[in-house]
């Protein structure tokens, strides 16, 4: 070459593909293009998918409400919706200062979050927010349907499911997993309709109050338990930990308690 | 004009004659399981033949600087990145169909046809006409998804797209649906009769066979 370009990308180019200079910028340049594509997609069509995704809690929250014996006629009479509130999972009271409008901003704030000591932290959460927003169902006065969001680690990720209680606030009246990344076939099952047809009737405590409910290791021999899924002990495993953790003093344990008192 | 014809039969080649599922029997395992109902055999084959173009057009651009040593990595990133682009996009504008494909798409990553046709034919030709032969064999793809697809969803539900066509005995009609054939043994069985047919019309496609009986053959995928 009598005369050497001056141009550094020409010359990058003219370099023999095995050298190791080539290799590595090549190896880091269609990382980097892939990146920023993969990047601007993502970024870019997030907010489409979190309205997909609200669509469709807000239609698994409906089959889970028509679900339940006797609710659709309850749903006409009190109007055919369900007030939604902002509970301050602390206290077990309606939150003052927060709305559902206001909820997503406040749980953008790391002050409403509280981290779990890792002894109490069965559904490996790590913090959980100080407000949630659960879906009310009265009848007169009374509640007869609570409907409380959940969510905890699964085998494979994040498993968030919608539990629903009868007015007793011991009884399910049905579940509903909103999300989950379990092993499809095998884990993945817990979002089949057979299985969550076990859930409606079961009881989460006993007389004294103690929380007894759990995911069986194969059928379930007791009103506390729902059968568990063959091959997946560990999604079942984390379903029972998820439920203990939030109908405990650490969950919903402080809402439950003022219901069943009268004072919510 | 001859130009025009070589594109002509690199795109028409790969539909039955070179099929990459019937005749080189690649990418089986997405076919099978996507193939219950047309719609998600009609989004998996758009999906695969979208990434299989621009993963060929891309990687015949860089061609001649991908070093040797890093060149299957380099293209498993270009086809994973579009893979998850793609699957971004059903995510936000056909979430229904992303749901029911569910762990499929992000498989396409892994379909030895996409790799097959990048690795064989994109990395020794032009742009233009890696293009045309990944289109070509994306189609030839779809067109076996499509009529197993079709099958699967007519004999098993008596509709076609989620319309019901043949009348059901429930409704009063004469068809019982085929509940075998929503079944993954069925899709098997289809793709067997499919290949047994095309080599049937087109001896050439035969293999020879490897040994003779009564040798005891090693298990094969």
């Amino acid at each position: 070459m009598e005369n050497p370009d001056r141009n550094p990308w020409r010359r990058f180019l003219a370099l023999p593909n095995e050298s190791r200079s080539k290799t590595l910028i090549m190896a880091f340049l269609v990382s980097a293009v892939c990146a920023v594509l993969v990047s601007t997609a993502t970024v870019y069509l997030r907010p489409i998918q979190a309205a997909n995704r609200a669509a469709e809690e807000q239609a698994r929250i409906a089959a889970l409400v028509r679900g339940v014996p006797g609710m659709s006629t309850l749903l006409e009479e009190s109007g055919g919706t369900l007030s939604t509130v902002v509970v301050d999972l602390e206290t077990g009271r309606a939150a003052t200062d927060v709305t559902g409008e206001t909820l997503e901003a406040a749980l953008a704030d790391a002050a409403n979050w509280t981290a779990i000591d890792p002894a109490d932290d069965l559904a490996g959460l790590g913090q959980r927010p100080d407000y949630a927003q659960v879906y009310l169902l009265r009848d007169g006065e009374e509640i007869s349907l609570i409907l409380l969001p959940v969510a905890g680690q699964g085998y494979n990720g994040r498993i968030e499911a919608i539990l629903a209680l009868r007015g007793d606030m011991n009884t399910i009246a049905g579940i509903a997993i909103t999300s989950h990344s379990e092993t499809p076939g095998l884990g993945g099952r817990i979002d089949e309709a057979a299985w969550q047809a076990g859930w409606p009737g079961k009881e989460t405590r006993d007389s004294e109050g103690t929380i007894r409910f759990s995911v069986a290791r194969g059928a379930a021999s007791s009103v506390y338990e729902v059968d568990g899924i063959t091959g997946a002990t560990r999604t079942s495993n984390a379903m029972t930990k998820i439920m203990r953790f939030w109908l405990g003093p650490e969950g919903y344990g402080p809402l439950i308690g003022a219901i069943r008192r009268g004072e919510f | 004009m001859a130009q025009r014809s070589t594109f002509w039969s690199t795109l028409t080649e790969p539909l039955v004659r070179q099929n990459p599922v019937t005749l080189q029997i690649l990418g089986i395992c997405s076919a099978l399981a996507v193939t219950t109902s047309l719609a998600t055999a009609l989004t998996m084959s758009a999906s695969l033949t979208a990434v299989l173009t621009l993963a060929a057009g891309l990687i015949s651009v860089i061609r001649n600087h991908i070093p040797g040593t890093i060149r299957l990595i380099v293209q498993i990133v270009i086809i994973a990145s579009l893979v998850i682009v793609i699957d971004q996009i059903l995510q936000a504008y056909f979430a229904e169909i992303s749901r029911a494909l569910s762990v499929y798409v992000g498989l396409i990553t892994t379909n030895c046809l996409v790799l097959g046709r990048t690795e064989a034919y994109a990395t020794h030709n032009p742009p233009g006409r890696s293009m045309v032969d990944a289109l070509g064999n994306g189609l030839g793809y779809s067109l076996v998804l499509l009529v197993i697809g079709g099958v699967r969803e007519l004999f098993g539900k008596g509709e076609l797209m989620g319309q019901q066509v043949l009348p059901l005995v429930e409704q009063g009609g004469w068809f019982t649906p085929l509940s075998l054939m929503l079944l993954p043994p069925a899709a098997f069985f289809l793709l067997g009769l499919l290949v047994w047919a095309i080599r049937t019309v087109q001896p050439e496609q035969a293999e020879a066979p490897e040994h003779s009986p009564p040798l005891a053959r090693e298990g094969e995928e």
